[in-house]
């Protein structure tokens, strides 16, 4: 085999990867604090959309990659308030936010773009070709994109900041047991509000990735990657390093489906790699994926 | 002294007589206020969304309501578009009531819908009068048969039906589309053969021609008999009133004597075969083949339209006609505003109603708190 093409695919799951690692790396934070988040899907499109929307009128894609953030940010807010001070059905809040950011992408697509299918041309991200760097394969892919660069230093920094900070200490009780948490006198809403929005700003920076990489937004462009990411988290064991893990293992499924397009096999049993991964990891068949114990549960305070 | 013990009994009496009736007043206003205020909440946000482009919500509102109930045609589409969301949102309601969450209607409609075209155009040979309610049966066990999964896996290793029926959605999209572009395929398409003509079901214009120019279709009528079998299995037999006792609390049934492993299996097969039948609907009433992508969220609507039903069936049956108001009445103002207001109008609801549930909930248990007091 030649080298040239192990080394493209891995180039190729790498940049497929991005979107997925960042969103689910976000959703760990959401997760680990006490609150299901399957609005990652909406918060992508809004993220990407916002992303096209600030790249257009200020030609100036990193203002984009701003207001990929604020969006994401802005759509958990809403998943934030719901769930969070609201105490309501965090799956259904999730599933409404997806139809909301579906619905409200295509609307003001139609309004501000004229069009039904995808907004103008936008400026993309600078592409960097760092001298030595460059040369090195993978790490080359690397460090082509600030946004790549980006994902990696958010795994990592992800995986300190839950397992080595006070912060993540606290998030994570939050998550496994908010009474316990609040009799030690951290303050559960807090701290559930910023696992949410920290995976809002995360996947919204997932969005922006779309949208850069594609110059342009197109309807539905998260194409169901919100819930690949959700996956890929449960999978990595509700860990960013785990998380980051699954993404590059579903990206190269997705690579290698490219390279055998048109070929005999057939593309749709690739497509089904990481749901039946999530299954099988999940009913203990593969290793064993546990939740945190309170995830998905509000939070109510004893009254008296 | 008697005397005092018999004031007491009718006064405690009187006194339970009336909590009955104040928690039946309360559950009454749940019932019907939830909707009302969420749809207000809902109309009221749209409209800052019309205003936002310049157009008048008065008249957009307007044009919504007289084009989907303002005449028969336009109720005609309504009650095609609010078929499938009878079957979906049953299906939704019947595991919500065994205390499941079934998000996978939308993959166990595209399996059961594959079913019913299958037999459709495999059985060619049989009268219709044998070969529809084959098709209808095929279109409930394909739809069970991929409920089944989940409700197993739930009894089997206790992992949450949520992720595992998300997951076998994209399984069921992948599977089906595999089937028709690589199995049962007519080139250039993503759609099976077409049905044996017998086994097409009639348009409800060939006897109410009003309804002329509306694909809605006997299954309407399937989907209303088929809520009212829901009512009754659940609330007046002996394995529903199980199934409810699951919901209601899994260890006071099992103590109870209730197998709650059985039972969860039992709904979620009765979920997934509610929603197989909108395949009924879709490949016996309307285009006569199974095609790949046709539900387009009918599935997750489900979910919104049992919601706001209560996961009560004729709440379910008075939700999926509003949501099917919604999604004709999109295309009835999609000249003045996108059609896509709909859809964030419909996604208004679903948060108004789970916020509006809460609070109403938590208004309750203190006017309960206070009258016990």
């Amino acid at each position: 085999m030649d080298w040239m093409i192990v080394i493209t695919f891995i180039a190729q799951t790498i940049r497929i990867s991005v979107p997925y690692t960042l969103a689910a790396v976000g959703a760990t934070f959401s997760e680990r604090g006490g609150v299901v988040n399957i609005a990652l899907e909406g918060i992508l499109l809004n993220g990407a959309f916002a992303c096209a929307l600030a790249t257009h009128y200020t030609g100036n894609p990193w203002l984009g990659v701003l207001a990929a953030v604020v969006g994401g940010v802005a759509t958990a807010l809403i998943h934030a308030v719901v769930t969070i001070t609201f105490k309501a059905e965090q799956i259904v809040s999730g599933l409404a936010i997806n139809l909301f950011a579906a619905g409200a992408t295509r609307f003001f697509l139609k309004v501000i773009f004229g069009s039904s299918s995808n907004s103008g041309r936008i400026a993309g991200m600078p592409e960097w070709a760092i001298p030595v760097l460059r040369d090195i394969p993978i790490v080359s892919t690397i460090f082509s994109s600030p946004l790549i660069l980006a994902a990696v230093v958010v795994v990592a920094a992800s995986q300190l900041t839950l397992f080595k900070t006070v912060f993540g200490l606290r998030l994570r009780s939050v998550g496994e047991h908010p009474e316990a948490a609040d009799s030690l006198g951290v303050n559960v809403t807090a701290m559930r509000y910023a696992g949410v929005l920290a995976s809002g700003a995360l996947a919204g920076l997932g969005g922006a990735w779309l949208a850069m990489d594609q110059h342009s937004f197109t309807d539905g462009m998260s194409s169901g990657r919100g819930y690949i990411a959700l996956a890929a988290m449960i999978v990595g064991k509700w860990n960013p390093l785990g998380a980051a893990g699954a993404c590059l293992l579903f990206g190269a499924a997705e690579s290698l489906q490219m390279q055998l397009q048109g070929g005999n096999v057939p593309t749709q049993f690739i497509q089904m790699i990481p749901y039946v991964a999530t299954i099988a990891v999940l009913a203990g068949f593969i290793g064993r994926s546990v939740p945190p114990a309170a995830d998905g549960v509000p939070y109510q305070k004893e009254r008296h | 002294m008697n005397q005092d013990g018999t004031d007491h009994g009718a006064l405690s009496e009187a006194r339970t007589s009336a909590q009955a009736r104040t928690a039946l007043l309360l559950r009454l206003t749940g019932a019907v206020g939830v909707p009302v205020i969420a749809l207000a909440a809902a109309f009221g946000v749209g409209a800052l969304f019309i205003a936002a482009i310049g157009q008048d919500p008065g008249y957009v509102y307007a044009k919504l309501f007289r084009g989907t109930f303002g005449d028969f045609y336009g109720f005609g589409q309504v009650l095609f578009k609010a078929t499938p969301l009878i079957f979906s949102g049953l299906a939704v309601a019947l595991a919500f009531k065994a205390g499941l969450f079934n998000i996978g209607a939308e993959g166990q409609l595209y399996v059961g819908g594959f079913c019913v075209a299958w037999v459709g155009f495999t059985l060619t040979g049989l009268p219709g009068l044998v070969l529809v309610p084959l098709c209808v049966l095929a279109g409930a066990l394909g739809g069970a048969a991929w409920g089944i999964i989940p409700g197993y896996l739930k009894a089997r290793f206790g992992t949450h039906e949520v992720i595992n029926t998300i997951m076998l959605n994209f399984i069921a999209i992948a599977l089906t589309g595999y089937l028709v572009t690589n199995v049962y395929i007519v080139p250039e398409t993503i759609h099976t053969p077409r049905i044996a003509p017998q086994a097409e079901i009639p348009r409800l214009e060939q006897f109410w021609p009003v309804f002329k120019g509306s694909p809605v279709n006997v299954s309407l009528f399937l989907a209303l008999a088929v809520a009212a079998l829901v009512y009754l299995f659940l609330w007046r037999t002996k394995h529903g009133f199980e199934l409810r006792a699951v919901g209601l609390n899994p260890w006071a049934a099992e103590y109870g004597g209730v197998n709650v492993a059985s039972g969860i299996v039992t709904a979620m097969a009765l979920s997934g075969a509610l929603a197989g039948l909108v395949g009924v609907d879709f490949v016996l009433g309307y285009k006569y083949y199974y095609e790949q992508g046709f539900s387009a969220g009918i599935g997750f609507m489900g979910i919104a339209v049992a919601l706001l039903g209560r996961n009560h069936p004729l709440g379910v049956v008075l939700a999926a006609l509003l949501f099917g108001a919604l999604s004709y009445g999109g295309l009835v103002i999609n000249s003045v505003v996108p059609k896509e207001l709909v859809e964030i109008l419909q996604a208004i609801v679903i948060v108004a109603v789970i916020v509006g549930t809460n609070l109403f909930g938590a208004l309750a248990v203190s006017l309960k708190k206070r009258s016990l007091e």
